[in-house]
């Protein structure tokens, strides 16, 4: 860390940038307050409203370029979806092009400089993340009933070993949304992370350009991060409700 | 002393980083390999591309996190 340090380097934390603090003076923050954080939550699902509402207004034939934004999103998630879940899982397609839209347009909106990101909170990913792992489990047991269970027992594998691979695939099991939510949060916070360390070198005449350059294509990583961390999720919430549509290896 | 030994403990965490590059390659590399031999079959597989990267890729986010606990937690 970086406290006393004589030369112009870091004169800010690159991790300050994820401090909740409240929108409007400073005090406590409690979970009514408005925060940062809650501004460009609003913030992205007001992006998300004006996108889909907008673009889906017209209803033209040829589509306008909005249209067609709101349009390819739409199909994207839902060819996902049915492919891979199959055509039972298109039941939950809302729940799932929910996820995808919050994340996908607060990552984005968080590549806005001074913005806060969202999805860098793990308070937010972990709701998600456990929210999709305890929708799922409820669903497979709901669904199958105690055959939900068969998810832990391969019968292909020799008899002796089922028993320890029960194990493992239960720990597995378990470790999902701690994994599913650490890997959004993580990439965000890692990503955002390293553009405040470039530019903190920025502050340096000698290596300023350099610092600049990286800037720049750190960014560019983060737009395409961005927009794959989103799908990663939604893929893995797809591949979550398929085992649990299907439980049986 | 115990705060040097943190940073150490982070540098060696950063480690894992470099490990969850070789998994990234090795997972895109083979999906290239397996596209250039069959590229009719890759535009099915990319999901599966993406699902391996994603696993991949978390195990370095772990030891990102681990160095980052270690910096400002211990």
């Amino acid at each position: 860390m970086a406290e006393d340090k004589a030369e112009p380097g870091l004169v800010f934390h690159p991790l300050d940038q994820f401090i909740v603090e409240p929108l409007f003076g400073d005090g406590p923050v409690s979970w009514y307050t408005p925060t940062n954080l809650t501004y460009w939550m609003a913030l992205s699902l007001l992006a998300i409203v004006a996108v889909f509402v907008f673009g889906s207004r017209g209803r033209a034939v040829i589509p306008t370029r909005l249209q067609s934004i709101a349009e390819l999103i739409y199909g994207f998630i839902y060819k996902m979806v049915e492919d891979v879940t199959g055509k039972e899982g298109v039941k939950y397609f809302p729940y799932i092009m929910t996820l995808f839209l919050f994340i996908l347009f607060s990552n984005y909106l968080s590549q806005i400089p001074a913005s806060y990101s969202p999805t860098s909170m793990i308070a937010v990913t972990a709701v998600m993340g456990f929210g999709v792992f305890f929708a799922v489990t409820i669903l497979g047991f709901v669904k199958n009933g105690p055959a939900f269970l068969g998810l832990f027992w391969m019968s292909d594998a020799p008899a002796i070993l089922r028993p320890v691979i029960a194990i493992i695939e239960v720990i597995s099991y378990f470790v999902r949304p701690v994994s599913h939510s650490i890997r959004l949060a993580g990439n965000i916070m890692a990503g955002h992370a390293v553009i405040k360390v470039f530019a903190g070198f920025a502050a340096l005449t000698l290596v300023s350009p350099v610092a600049i350059l990286g800037i720049v294509a750190i960014f560019g990583l983060e737009m395409l991060v961005s927009g794959i961390q989103a799908y990663v999720f939604t893929i893995l919430t797809c591949v979550y409700l398929k085992d649990a549509l299907h439980p049986s290896h | 002393m115990e705060g040097e030994l943190a940073h150490i403990g982070a540098g060696l965490a950063a480690i894992g980083s470099g490990a969850a590059a070789i998994g990234v390659g090795t997972v895109a590399g083979n999906y290239l390999a397996g596209a250039l031999r069959n590229p009719s079959a890759a535009a099915g597989q990319t999901a599966t591309l993406f699902i391996g990267l994603a696993f991949a890729e978390a195990l370095g986010i772990f030891a990102f996190l681990v160095a980052l606990l270690l910096m400002f937690a211990v």
